[in-house]
């Protein structure tokens, strides 16, 4: 009940409400924090993406597919054409991603359950098999990628792809959230507990499905896009290998789905986690990722958020 | 001729090992329904058990047909002790849960058996290559191969053997099969499922450690080994169908002889034919090629 009123009332008051606090707090933060921050925000659209998916109880298991292929847009632009500006750079990622994610989509809106997170696999395991040996997509090196311009513009500082990462990061969390309370978003939970009675009540289960998993590549594809700009690179490894997958997957488990906000703040904690975890013990990195997995999966099975919930929970009954 | 000879036996020799690994892989899929990402650590520990302890051999001055032994040891050592706590203390806890949360799960502790390993056996790579070096080698039609390579043909022959001795000719296998097709009702006729749960998660992952274990005097055995097993391993299995071990014997050869064929012809195909054909393969049958018939349930 609470949260529903919650989403219902204040997410998109919440959603501006932390945008305009990072624009603000992003001119004070010092380089590296400003950088884990991007990449935490451009992997939580990614998550966001995979959010879509899981409340119809579908987990991608390859959607680094649509990351790499966000991020080699953006690399295969530039090196091709030059192009250097945000927006045109944005626009072949997410062209790119939702053209992929719409011919695949035909193919995997068939598919529930472990079938679907595998056969994205292979899918995206093709996509990193092609690139690292392939000279003419840059093999296991990629590429680097040089710095955003902003319509001509070359700004000094990173801050200005900041603002935009957070910008679009609002955007597409408002988007959803507006989404899932339509008459389509709605249709998603339904699909999730009886798919069945879904076609009886008139409407195409593999059509919503379709139409989700293509929003769901555009956002990712986008993320992706936007993670290349922030590290100035791209290369299989880090964005189309399983493990890249793997990570994503980790994240929205260690978000929660309960709502649109949830990813990003479950990616920003990932990103910080890690570079600390580095820091401290680089060779239990993955000890603790897996550890806190596990942990997520058995005590907490509706990720941070759910601690969230539970706070505002207790809030309103006192005021109740 | 030679040319076809070399490739006919390099798929071969990889499918064998590719098969060996996969099984594990399909037995648990098959009885437990949990798709098992965490079988790639366990190959690693058999990996890292075998190669650590054959180096320890060879300094005890210990002659090198032991190092055949350790091999078996070490990977029923970690198939054991691996695999027990693991069930017991981990997967029996998510059984309610969906079959995706349990594949997570796996993926967790895959990430935490990688990083023990690191803990425990260092970042150095080790080599274990005195088995490799005792077998020799040998001439096939005008080729040199080391025996040690094409005994895995053997090895495999032989587990594919105990599996369908196992899975048809033994009261185990009958079981097996109950609890297979109804799980409620094989503890409802006194089957100890449970204990058919822990000894199957044990057996995958002896033959999972055992995969790594066998390979590991051909290969240097270092951080990250398990990454690309995994992915190949699912592709055995999928296309096979999961759940289903004369299917991993065909996955197997399939994926073995392709990726022979790849690294031989066209080398900057090698891996992307593997999956190519994983999903062909599930778009036109989802359930894998030999997936055993399912009841649709509404």
């Amino acid at each position: 009940m609470i949260v529903k009123t919650l989403s219902s009332d204040h997410t998109i008051g919440w959603v501006v409400a932390s945008f305009t606090t990072l624009a603000i707090v992003g001119l004070f933060l010092p380089n590296w924090v400003l950088n884990g921050t991007m990449f935490g925000l451009a992997r939580g659209l990614a998550v966001l993406g995979l959010l879509l998916l899981w409340r119809t109880g579908l987990i991608s298991f390859g959607h680094a597919l649509y990351f790499g292929i966000g991020a080699y847009a953006v690399a295969l632009l530039e090196k091709y054409t030059g192009v250097s500006d945000i927006f045109l750079r944005l626009a072949a990622a997410l062209i790119a991603a939702s053209v992929v994610g719409f011919i695949l989509g035909f193919v995997l809106r068939n598919y529930r359950g472990i079938f679907f997170a595998m056969l994205s696999l292979a899918f995206s395991m093709v996509l990193y098999g092609v690139l690292i040996k392939s000279e003419a997509l840059g093999s296991t090196d990629g590429f680097s990628v040089s710095q955003t311009t902003i319509l001509g513009w070359q700004p000094e500082t990173k801050y200005p792809l900041f603002l935009m990462i957070i910008l679009i990061g609002a955007l597409a969390a408002v988007g959803v959230h507006v989404y899932f309370r339509s008459a389509l978003g709605h249709l998603t939970t339904a699909v999730r507990d009886n798919e069945i009675r879904v076609e009886y009540l008139g409407y195409s289960v593999a059509r919503a499905i379709h139409l989700k998993y293509v929003f769901s590549a555009a956002l990712t594809g986008t993320a992706g896009g936007l993670f290349a700009m922030a590290l100035g690179q791209v290369d299989p490894d880090s964005m189309v290998n399983w493990t890249v997958s793997g990570e994503l997957v980790f994240i929205s488990v260690l978000s929660g789905p309960g709502s649109v906000a949830a990813p990003f703040i479950g990616a920003v904690a990932f990103e910080f986690l890690r570079t600390f975890a580095f820091e401290l013990a680089p060779h239990a990195w993955q000890l603790i990722v897996g550890g806190t997995l596990l942990g997520i999966i058995f005590f907490l099975p509706r990720g941070l958020w759910s601690l969230m919930e539970h706070v505002l929970m207790r809030k309103e009954r006192r005021r109740g | 001729m030679q040319a076809t000879l070399t490739l006919l036996l390099d798929g071969l020799v990889y499918a064998s090992y590719l098969f060996i690994v996969s099984v594990g892989l399909t037995i648990v899929f098959g009885v437990m329904k949990i798709l098992n990402v965490a079988h790639g650590g366990f190959y690693a520990w058999g990996a890292y058990a075998a190669a650590y302890s054959i180096g320890v051999a060879a300094q005890l001055g210990l002659p090198d047909w032991f190092g055949l032994i350790l091999i078996g040891v070490s990977s029923m050592c970690v198939g054991l002790i691996f695999g027990y706590l693991i069930e017991r203390l981990i997967l029996r806890r998510l059984y309610q849960h969906e079959e995706v949360i349990i594949l997570l799960a796996t993926f967790g502790l895959f990430l935490v058996l990688e990083d023990l390993i690191l803990l425990v056996f260092g970042v150095n790579p080790y080599f274990a290559y005195q088995p490799m070096v005792y077998l020799g080698s040998v001439e096939l039609g005008g080729i040199f191969r080391d025996v040690y390579s094409l005994s895995l043909l053997g090895l495999a022959c032989l587990v594919a053997f105990v599996c369908w001795y196992i899975l048809n000719r033994t009261k185990w296998g009958k079981i097996l099969g109950t609890v297979i097709y109804d799980r409620e009702i094989s503890l409802a006729i006194g089957i100890n499922v449970t204990t058919v749960y822990v000894w199957t998660f044990i057996i995958g992952a002896t033959l999972g450690a055992l995969g790594g274990a066998y390979i590991s005097p051909t290969i240097s055995v270092a951080p990250g080994i398990s990454i690309d097993v995994i992915v190949l391993s699912f592709a055995v299995v999928v296309i096979g169908g999961m759940g289903s071990i004369p299917g991993a014997l065909i996955g197997a050869v399939m994926v073995g002889m392709l990726r022979a064929l790849a690294v031989h012809q066209f080398p900057e195909l090698e891996l992307f034919v593997v999956f190519a054909v994983m999903a062909i393969v599930l778009m036109i049958r989802p359930e894998g090629l030999f997936a055993p018939a399912k009841v649709r349930r509404i």
